[in-house]
């Protein structure tokens, strides 16, 4: 096995970590295991889940796809990241109101792809949200409610 | 009756957690010193053993152990549920694709995962049974060493067991119409987004297990029996689980951690990937062949109904899914005769294990098609021919057994009402509609332990689980209510063998019934202390001093808060009120699956869909699920519930199915291959109902819920999809393919556009 490392810059919710990271390890890892930043999910490790979602230089991606070293330089937000400490987005309190949140382990994935969508698309349509949200994956299947929630933050509810 | 704050939304218990990234699941606790685990296994279900070198394994740097059955006492330790008939490693010989031959603990998962690698296996690879026929082949391998079921009449077959049940007289019984068929139903796995974990520290006072598992108790139970402990010296510690949906009910890798930790001296601690958690549990893949008899009105006169369940490589709780669900194999109905014989069966398959629906889903499949035959050959209406055998309330519909619970006929109302059942149909769209019925929990016991502290505040310990279905927020509720303090003041600990008390299982839909009475028992047993220091304070009689909502009335009509009463009757020293209580059903040993069974969660679901001709593809433009659940102590979660049980059963209906390859490997082994519904496979419009006539057993008259909306979902869509092709298919899932080849095969042409 390649036990290689490199060392790596990364801005993390607006904090800069300089480490050391295996060449194999992926944003995940680094992010789970060496910033302690728990909130990212894993679940598939191959992209098709979306638990993992973050955004890198301001685009979500699949943490568990992108290798911690093409990672640096970058500037990652995490669902940590989305509010104040103690705060909630209005993105976040919508999924608590509209209970859109059942066992929670693939909320904070959907709660970044969905802040992703409302960034660049204040007022997207009910289809929009499910094209944009089709690769989170949700096992209790709370789509609806988390499609209302995006609704209901975007002002756009039924 | 008023019931305050049971009704309204309450506020997610945990949700604020949750939406944040603080909820601490399995996977994100950390331990100190932890070894990382990784398993070694082989690229094929059965095999004999020759041989494992583990020696480069071991030379791995950061490598503190690698266990083989070598490594674990003679004879090999064995546990389960039912029997403990799975060995911690495999010995001798594999059983199913996926089972260890091997584990490596090391100081870093890399450092495990390299040397798992390393590890080399001789083996020989075997012919595996992989289904049904091939387990029921007299000359089939025995999946079991029949020395491992002495004493068993069916220890050289691969039958584990039968279970017959029978009334009236199906012989003699005649009919006017008789339909025979055979319906299957695939093997599916759960697919929680959170991947099964585990982890186990040991000294000499014992062990901690930690583990996404939905029945603390139970595991506590078996690790003590597997590692010859007290109960008392096994602690198990179960972080809310992220969906198990009956996955995370039963021991997996604890055992294998336990030895390792002891061996080690150090926690272990394994996480499993989506595919060896695909590989760990799934739903038990059904055949069920069904011959029913109907007089001309369409009035059911016989079911003859056999079931082959393939449970797989070890019975975990399979046994029970089946001996269950078989009993009620002949739904809703009035059947004056009845004939039922389940077999489970082992295969070199993962071992299957509960799954949301618990058996039912798959007699409900073939139930219901039958259903929808008749009224087609007797020419009524799909809807006529269920109303005509529906069980009114109170009726039996098993001799002997709890009879109807529900006015179903409501349920089946709302439902019809909602699709428009006899309405109007856009051009190329049909509808399907069909029931189901679930035995909810026959015996169990719920204790909990509710204190009401010095400020007013209160804590309840109970063994349940929160795993998605928000029990935290049901029981807050009710502590709300039934004590008049803030939502915001209680709080519900959970998860920990050592701080709460015995809770037979979350499972079965049990929670709101079981451990919801339990925690009113011990509500209603703090309010009759207030009583009795407000008796003492003023020098009355208890009975003359009232308790409600967080207020004490006394004869002269002076009110207190609660706090106040309690603060004056502990005086200066403090201290602070306890009630324990339970909940029961004691188990009858008489009764064929030891208990009536609480209630019935029934269901109607009806749906008006669309098939491409071109395509095969189902476009779902309505999907209506109706639940009758007794009272909805939060409306919002009973919907989101009701919901999330439609959309997993839309999984197993059009999409799900895990395929074996001739080694007994499943081939879409991951999230890339094996699909599960998306925001995308969401009906346009997906609408839940609530029936609440405050007829259930539990607090305010509820029932459980949670598993209904699934029961029925593919008996519908196939009902509608076979109206709108006239094509029947009596295999899951009705994937494009299937149903393009359906169609294909009866000659119906592609009329019209294909769709969008």
């Amino acid at each position: 096995m390649n036990r290689q490392t490199m060392t790596i810059s990364l801005d993390v919710n607006g904090q800069r970590h300089v480490l050391d990271t295996a060449a194999h390890h992926s944003l995940l890892d680094v992010l789970r295991n060496d910033l302690d930043l728990i909130g990212t999910k894993e679940c598939c490790a191959e992209g098709e889940c979306g638990a993992c979602t973050v955004w890198m230089d301001g685009k979500a991606v699949n943490s568990c796809l992108v290798l911690a070293v093409e990672a640096d330089g970058g500037e990652i937000t995490t669902i940590e990241g989305l509010a104040g400490e103690g705060e909630l987005s209005p993105l976040q309190s919508a999924f608590i109101e509209e209970g859109a949140v059942q066992c929670g382990f693939c909320i904070p994935g959907m709660v970044m792809a969905a802040a992703y969508l409302l960034e660049h698309n204040e007022r997207p349509t009910e289809a929009e949200i499910r094209e944009a949200l089709s690769g989170n994956l949700c096992r209790c299947a709370g789509y609806k409610r988390i499609v209302r929630a995006v609704q209901r933050a975007a002002g756009s509810g039924p | 009756m008023s019931i305050p704050n049971v009704g309204p939304p309450a506020g997610r218990v945990g949700g604020f957690d949750r939406v944040t990234g603080r909820q601490r699941y399995i996977a994100d606790l950390r331990l100190e010193d932890a070894l990382h685990v990784k398993l070694v296994t082989l690229p094929c279900a059965r095999a004999r053993i020759v041989g494992i070198d583990t020696s480069e394994a071991a030379r791995v740097p950061g490598v503190r152990a690698v266990f083989t059955a070598a490594d674990l006492p003679d004879p090999m330790p064995r546990y389960g549920v039912h029997y403990d008939d799975r060995p911690v490693l495999a010995v001798g010989e594999t059983k199913f694709h996926g089972e260890p031959v091997a584990a490596v603990a090391a100081d870093t998962l890399d450092a495990a995962r390299e040397a798992a690698g390393l590890v080399t296996v001789d083996y020989e690879e075997l012919p595996p049974v992989l289904d049904v026929r091939g387990a029921l082949d007299p000359a089939a391998p025995l999946v079991v060493d029949p020395d491992l079921r002495p004493g068993d009449p069916l220890a050289d077959t691969n039958i584990r067991r039968e279970f017959r049940y029978a009334w009236g007289d199906v012989d003699a019984a005649t009919a006017d119409l008789v339909i025979e068929n055979t319906y299957t139903f695939p093997m599916v796995t759960h697919f929680a987004i959170e991947p099964h974990g585990f982890a186990v520290s040991s000294d000499e006072s014992g062990v901690i297990v930690w583990s996404s598992i939905q029945h603390p108790y139970i595991l506590q139970r078996v690790m003590a029996r597997v590692l010859g402990l007290p109960w008392s010296k096994v602690r198990v510690i179960a972080p809310d689980p992220g969906g198990a949906f009956g996955g995370k009910g039963y021991p997996k890798f604890e055992p294998l951690l336990a030895f390792m930790s002891m061996a080690s001296g150090r926690p272990c601690r394994l996480v499993l990937t989506l595919e060896e958690t695909f590989q760990a549990v799934r739903r038990n893949s059904a055949e069920v062949r069904i011959r029913t008899g109907f007089d001309s009105d369409g009035r059911l006169r016989f079911q003859d109904i056999g079931a082959d369940f393939l449970m797989g490589a070890y019975v975990d709780i399979s046994e029970r899914v089946i001996s269950k669900s078989s009993h009620l194999a002949a739904g809703p109905y009035r059947v004056p005769n009845a004939r039922i014989l389940a077999r489970a069966l082992h295969s070199h398959t993962p071992p299957s294990t509960a799954m949301r629906g618990f058996g039912t889903p798959q007699f409900t499949w073939a139930l219901e098609q039958q259903m929808d035959e008749a009224a087609r050959r007797l020419g009524l209406d799909r809807l006529e021919i269920r109303l005509r055998n529906l069980a009114r309330k109170g009726e039996e519909i098993v001799p002997n057994d709890t009879p109807a619970d529900g006015d179903w006929f409501e349920s089946v109302q709302k439902a019809v009402d909602a699709i428009g059942w006899s309405g109007p149909l856009p051009e190329g769209r049909a509808r399907g509609l069909a029931v189901g019925i679930k035995s909810s929990a026959t015996a169990g016991a719920a204790y909990s332990i509710v204190r009401f502290l010095y400020d007013g505040s209160v804590l309840v310990l109970v063994g349940t689980s929160d795993m998605g279905q928000g029990a935290r927020t049901i029981l807050t509720q009710i502590v709300s209510d039934e004590l008049g303090v803030p939502p915001d003041a209680v709080t519900i600990v959970m998860g920990d063998t050592a701080a709460a008390p015995f809770d037979y299982s979350t499972s079965a839909s049990r929670s709101t019934v079981f451990m919801g009475s339990s925690v009113m028992r011990g509500c209603a047993d703090l309010k009759d202390q207030v009583r009795s220091i407000a008796a003492r304070l003023r020098g009355l009689p208890p009975d003359d001093i009232g308790v409600d909502r967080g207020m004490v009335t006394f004869p002269d009509g002076e009110e207190k808060g609660i706090v106040e009463v309690v603060q004056e009757g502990l005086g200066p020293v403090g201290g602070e009120l306890i009630a324990v209580a339970s909940m029961r059903g004691e188990a009858d040993p008489s009764h064929p699956i030891g208990g009536r069974p609480w209630f019935y969660e029934f269901n109607c679901t009806a749906v008006e869909l669309e098939v491409d001709r071109l395509t095969g593809e189902v476009l779902i433009h309505k999907h209506v699920t109706v639940g009758d659940v007794g009272k909805a102590i939060n409306p919002l979660q009973v919907e989101s519930q009701d919901e999330g049980a439609a959309i997993m059963g839309l999984g197993h209906t059009l999409m799900e199915h895990l395929v074996l390859d001739e080694h007994g490997r499943i081939a879409n082994l991951g999230a890339l291959d094996y699909r599960i519904p998306t925001t995308k496979d969401l009906p346009l419009d997906l609408e839940s109902v609530i029936v609440e006539n405050e007829d259930g057993p539990g607090p305010y008259g509820a029932k459980g819920v949670g598993e209904g909306g699934l029961l029925c979902v593919a008996a519908a869509v196939a009902s509608a999809v076979s109206e709108a092709t006239g094509v029947v298919i009596r295999d899951l899932p009705l994937t494009p393919e299937r149903i393009w080849r359906a169609m294909s095969r009866a000659g119906v042409t592609p009329s019209g556009a294909s769709r969008r």
